[in-house]
């Protein structure tokens, strides 16, 4: 019901949203929350297990009941919290967790199960049978209980994430917060204010407070105009920071869009925070606690804070007879915020007995209240008094239990809260998140006047660590009254007894974890939910350990909290994971000739996070092996190029480079001759083999090193821990090369024939035998040329600066058409070098040695070098340990399968008589069948011998015969040629 | 007659204003990595500044006006942008040619640094980040180096290869910032 007159909001701007299909009206400056107890709507959701109607409880983020869903189709938003959401044009609203809809819930039968439902009930009625848990009884529970759901869609919305930098940050920018600002701001220091409302100024919007002679609100917007004039200082509303972190940074949420239908091209919805600040101060204020008594949870049932919020600040009264019940003075401040209003106040129920009396309205002291009723919504109460219970008409009761200061963010570093008997709650303990300050209601201090000392203090202390004088200034004066609070947890009787609205957990449920010998507060947890969902326990945590305390016989600090995490409110994965959708989950790579690759219809692989080409399909071919069949014979036959820029390339210069190399590779490097490449091997410091490749020598002081395209990086890193760490003697210098040069490979008995048609210097044998390198003249530009081959033909690799690789890929595939070749990709490549005996990362896995690929030998006696010695212990040389070999089927037909075991012929496929397994395959069709390499127990010594290959996973089995890993030309007749 | 046609990292994908806020290639010239040989700092300071003007820059900085800039580029490494390197670096100094190794891109305008707050970690605001100053840091999810030149503008060196990635990040922050207004 609206009150004339009352609130904040802005009446001459009226809204109209949509709430389960019907439309309302409110006016701009409300929440949904606000809009719908005016339009006299209590029901908002349905609870969580039992399905019972409940209405909204706060005014704030603590929200657990009133969670809606926001939006339609793929944008929609469950669990958004109808205290924080604020009513726009267009808006469109559901209910949740209720079927078919929020008055008529088909599952609220569950309530009439309660006696059997409660804590602990799944855990033991559903072990049986145990393979039902999964497939039956979770997905059953899960439908009948929960929130919100997600459409299941990929989201259309942006998100973003971004950084901030600050002197100075204030979480909070009700009194405490405002005044720390307006400190910190006048003394020049750069300030972040963050608040998570709509509107800044916190409890000073809810409350009838003055400051200063003026009333709370006007005081708090002249000091929001001020700060807004401050170059240094930056407002950030609609924000809940919601982590602390290492050194000074925070995690924040910010709404951006959430309060409009405005969606401007490339906007985020929301942007998710960090901020780094050298100082905090923590004036997030407190949280209201309800008091657990029967049937606590109807709607109408609200926290006393939440009542006044919604009469002060959106002129809503959240019923037309309203009593209030509770521990502390608040009680009264509640009744005369109402009676002023013009509410009718049926009574205050003041748990204490010697609290203040009144002349305006009924107070019952030492009283409390027992039970309520009314199916839909509350229609009475029962109150217990010294001499007996009474029963009273009311449609709305405004409860506190005392407040909770918002000690999270304080206790994010693992630290715990400490115990304050005076105002019954607990406070952030000092120090517990270097650089933050805990101040105002966060730290205990209710009082606005108190508010506004702590703000001022807390704002000087943080300027004086940063080295900055502050301002003269005077606390404004404001009211600074009492606070007087006893403990009231829970009203003593039979019947339900809510603790946490939002997982239906009740005192029982708390009393029974006890029994069941889960005495720790974290055991409680987790047996009976309390405290878990979208709410984490703002409402119930302390409540529900103050009770478990009683139950197990300890105080309250002995009991102790649970460990508080972030985040403080909720955050969409979406925000944290904003930016990296879909394909910019990782930075893409592209060769030079990518473009022209992709336009001949190239389907691309990613290696690291290259793109390269599998195949380049002709018409007429419908399979990738049509087209790999034909790529391999090219470059047997005439002459293909492949796009290799993706190889680790390092410039390694200096007098010492020769020496360099002989310690990180097995072979040795420095007695290479200038103008030669060598293959070389490298290990780990366990002596594993790490990578491979080729290192060409081009001047005395001056080689170019190859690595791996998926090792690079990793082969970067081990090179400057190796200079840095293990020989900072001596002088050798080394930059990646890899971006700087397109490199192409030129394969096939015709590739020198190409290369002649191209270079500015014709090539021959004498001064360019295998294994050749050098610079030559492309065309006019500066190139390199080296003779290697992975492919066991006559080969090369040309190399220009990458601004003109895309040129010369052109050039060279329109010369290698016209000599009957052409463009081969990854899956040929593949298959030439496995018939030619060539390893990559499937045999180097990270798990063999040089001994087990057969290169033993490589390891040179005559020097030292990385992973030699550990290489050398026993285990790594023994016998029986799986060596590369050769494998084709018996059968010219038979498939080979990568990742398939290998057993003795006789023997059964089991993992006893394992002999080891197959790495690569591919079907040649320089051979005519299958072949591939595969580690097995041995092997060298069992050339010739026939093994069985079985993939238990894909039903396949092969016999194999053991032969040498180089299929084709042995002699390496081809390669030299 | 055949011939080679040298093509930008950036072209076809820049130049780019959206709001106030302009995203072009910058023509870098020569790159060129300068590592001093062992003991030879001094001596390569004073080649590098004798022929070419700049500064051996202190880790985090730059100096040196366009066409003859020396930023700090890693562990003992500078990056010398614009001549080709005079051959007296030679003997005090290792030099690797990166001219085709980095995209090179300019970002100015108002709210730059609102830009790349959406993508850089480390604190960039003027009175921190100077002109002069410069970083080896990340745009989202690339290595870059970063300088806030003498004019105000940021120069961004990234990786050849993901200069689609990185106009692509770019752009969306800019997109971003022009919607907020």
């Amino acid at each position: 019901m609206r009150i004339d007159g009352k609130g904040l909001i802005d009446r001459t701007t009226p809204i109209s949203f949509t709430f389960d299909g019907r439309s309302y009206r409110g006016f701009a400056g409300d929440t949904l929350a606000s809009a719908l107890l005016a339009n006299d709507v209590r029901v908002m959701g349905r609870s969580f297990k039992y399905h019972r109607p409940r209405g909204v409880l706060t005014a704030g983020s603590e929200e657990p009941n009133a969670l809606v869903t926001v939006g339609e189709g793929a944008a929609q938003d469950p669990n958004v919290r109808a205290t924080m959401q604020e009513i726009h044009p267009g808006l469109v609203a559901r209910s949740q967790n209720r079927w078919p809809s929020l008055d008529w819930d088909l599952l609220s039968v569950n309530d009439l199960f309660s006696p059997f439902l409660g804590a602990g009930f799944y855990y033991k009625t559903f072990m049986w049978p145990r393979a039902f848990w999964e497939k039956v009884y979770e997905p059953a529970i899960r439908r009948a209980a929960g929130l919100g759901a997600l459409s299941g869609e990929a989201d259309p919305d942006r998100y973003e994430r971004a950084w901030a930098f600050c002197d100075l940050l204030v979480v909070g920018a009700g009194p405490t917060g405002l005044m720390a600002a307006l400190a910190a701001g006048r003394a020049g220091a750069d300030v972040i204010l963050v608040d998570e409302g709509a509107r800044m100024g916190g409890r000073l919007l809810a409350e009838v407070e003055e400051i200063d002679g003026k009333p709370g609100h006007v005081w708090a917007e002249e000091v929001l105009d001020e700060l807004a004039q401050m170059d240094n200082v930056r407002l950030m509303s609609r924000t809940a920071v919601v982590g602390a972190y290492d050194q000074g940074t925070y995690a924040a949420l910010e709404r951006v869009l959430h309060h409009t239908d405005r969606r401007p091209y490339g906007a985020p919805l929301e942007t998710f925070w960090r901020i780094v600040a050298k100082r905090a101060i923590l004036a997030a204020g407190a949280l209201e606690r309800p008091v657990a008594f029967r049937n606590n949870d109807r709607p109408g049932i609200m926290t006393a804070g939440a009542v006044r919020a919604y009469l002060n600040r959106w002129g809503v009264s959240a019923g037309e007879r309203v009593t209030v019940f509770g521990n502390n003075d608040d009680i009264h401040r509640t009744a005369r915020d109402l009676m002023a209003a013009g509410v009718h106040v049926s009574g205050v129920i003041d748990s204490r007995h010697d609290g203040p009396v009144s002349h305006d309205y009924a107070v019952w002291r030492g009283a409390m209240v027992c039970d309520t009723s009314g199916r839909k919504g509350l229609e009475s109460i029962t109150i217990r008094l010294p001499g007996g219970e009474e029963k009273i008409q009311t449609d709305c009761l405004a409860m506190t239990g005392g407040w909770n200061p918002s000690v999270h963010l304080a206790c994010h570093m693992n630290a715990r809260p400490e115990w304050r008997r005076d105002i019954a709650a607990f406070v952030p303990p000092r120090n517990a998140v270097p650089g933050l300050v805990p101040a105002g209601a966060a730290n205990g201090s209710f009082s606005t006047a108190a508010c506004l000392r702590e703000g001022l203090v807390a704002a000087q202390e943080a300027l004086s660590d940063l080295g900055r004088r502050a301002v003269e200034m005077e606390v404004p004066a404001a009211e600074d009254g009492s606070y007087e609070i006893t403990q009231l947890w829970t009203v003593p009787g039979k019947g339900r007894t809510w603790l946490d609205f939002q997982n239906d957990v009740t005192v029982k449920d708390v009393k029974q974890a006890a029994r069941e010998n889960f005495r720790s507060v974290e055991h409680m947890k987790r047996y009976t939910t309390q405290g878990m969902a979208t709410d984490q326990g703002k409402n119930s945590n302390v409540a529900a350990l103050a009770i478990l305390a009683d139950a197990t016989g300890r105080d309250i600090p002995d009991t102790g909290t649970t460990t508080f995490r972030p985040p403080y409110t909720p955050v969409a994965i979406a925000a944290m994971a904003a930016g990296a959708e879909g394909m910019a989950f990782k930075p893409q790579r592209f060769t030079t000739s990518h473009e022209a690759t992709v336009k001949r219809g190239a389907s691309m692989i990613e290696a690291g996070l290259w793109y390269r080409p599998s195949y380049f399909p002709k018409p007429g071919e419908s399979t990738w092996r049509q087209s790999c069949d034909r790529e391999v014979k090219m470059v047997r036959e005439s002459v293909g190029i492949c796009d290799v820029s993706t190889l680790g390339k390092i410039d390694i210069q200096g007098p010492d480079a020769g020496a360099f190399l002989d310690f990180v590779y097995t072979n040795m490097f420095s007695t290479l001759k200038v103008g030669r490449a060598r293959y070389g091997l490298m290990l780990r410091e366990d002596g594993h083999v790490m990578d491979d490749g080729t290192t060409a020598r081009l001047g005395e002081e001056h080689y170019v090193m190859t690595t791996t395209t998926a090792a690079a990086g990793e082969v970067m890193k081990h090179l400057e821990f190796v200079h840095q760490g293990l020989r900072p003697d001596l002088d050798v210098a080394f930059t990646s090369v890899t971006e700087q040069w397109a490199q192409f490979a030129v394969a096939g008995p015709k590739s020198r024939e190409l290369l002649n048609g191209l270079l500015d210097a014709p090539l021959d044998d004498a001064d360019w035998p295998f294994m050749a390198c050098g610079p030559v003249s492309v065309l006019g530009v500066a190139g390199r040329l080296f003779r290697i081959s992975f492919s066991g033909e006559h080969a090369y690799e040309i190399a220009v600066p990458a601004r003109y690789g895309e040129s010369l890929f052109d050039i060279l595939t329109a010369k290698a058409e016209a000599l009957g070749g052409g463009l081969y990709g990854m899956e040929a490549l593949n298959v030439l070098r496995i018939e030619k005996g060539f390893i990559t990362h499937a045999e180097i896995h990270g798990r063999t040695t040089a001994f087990d690929i057969g290169m033993g030998r490589m390891v040179s006696a005559r020097k030292d070098c990385i992973g030699k010695t550990m290489a050398e212990r026993p285990g790594m040389l023994k016998e029986e340990r799986e060596q590369l070999v050769g494998l084709h089927p018996l059968d010219p037909a038979g498939k080979l399968l990568s990742g398939a075991h290998l057993y003795r012929e006789g023997d059964e496929a089991i993992r006893p008589n394992d002999q080891g397994y197959v790495t690569s395959v591919a079907y040649s069709p320089t051979l005519g069948h299958m072949i591939g390499f595969g580690f097995l127990r041995r092997g060298m010594a069992r050339e010739g011998e026939t093994v069985r290959m079985v993939d238990a996973l894909r039903g396949e089995t092969t016999l194999c015969k053991v032969v040498n890993p180089v299929f084709f030309d042995p002699e390496g007749g081809r390669v030299r040629g | 007659m055949d011939k080679l046609i040298a093509k930008s990292p950036c072209a076809g994908l820049l130049p780019l204003t959206i709001g106030d806020v302009t995203l072009t290639e910058e023509e870098a010239g020569a790159m060129t990595v300068l590592t001093p040989r062992k003991g030879k700092a001094e001596a390569a300071a004073e080649a590098l500044a004798k022929a070419h003007g700049p500064a051996w820059p202190e880790p985090g900085r730059a100096t040196g006006p366009a066409g003859a800039r020396a930023i700090w580029f890693g562990h003992d490494e500078v990056l010398l942008m614009g001549p080709d390197p005079d051959k007296s670096l030679g003997q005090h100094a290792y030099l690797v040619d990166q001219s085709d190794a980095w995209a090179a891109v300019r970002l100015e305008g108002e709210g730059t640094e609102d830009v790349l707050a959406r993508l850089v970690p480390i604190d960039l605001r003027p009175e921190v980040f100077k002109r002069g100053h410069s970083a080896r840091t990340q745009l989202f999810h690339m290595s870059v180096s970063i300088t806030r030149l003498p004019d105000g503008a940021f120069l961004i060196l990234a990786f050849r290869s993901m200069a689609a990635s990185l106009v692509h990040d770019l752009k969306r922050a800019m997109e971003a910032v022009a919607a907020r207004g």
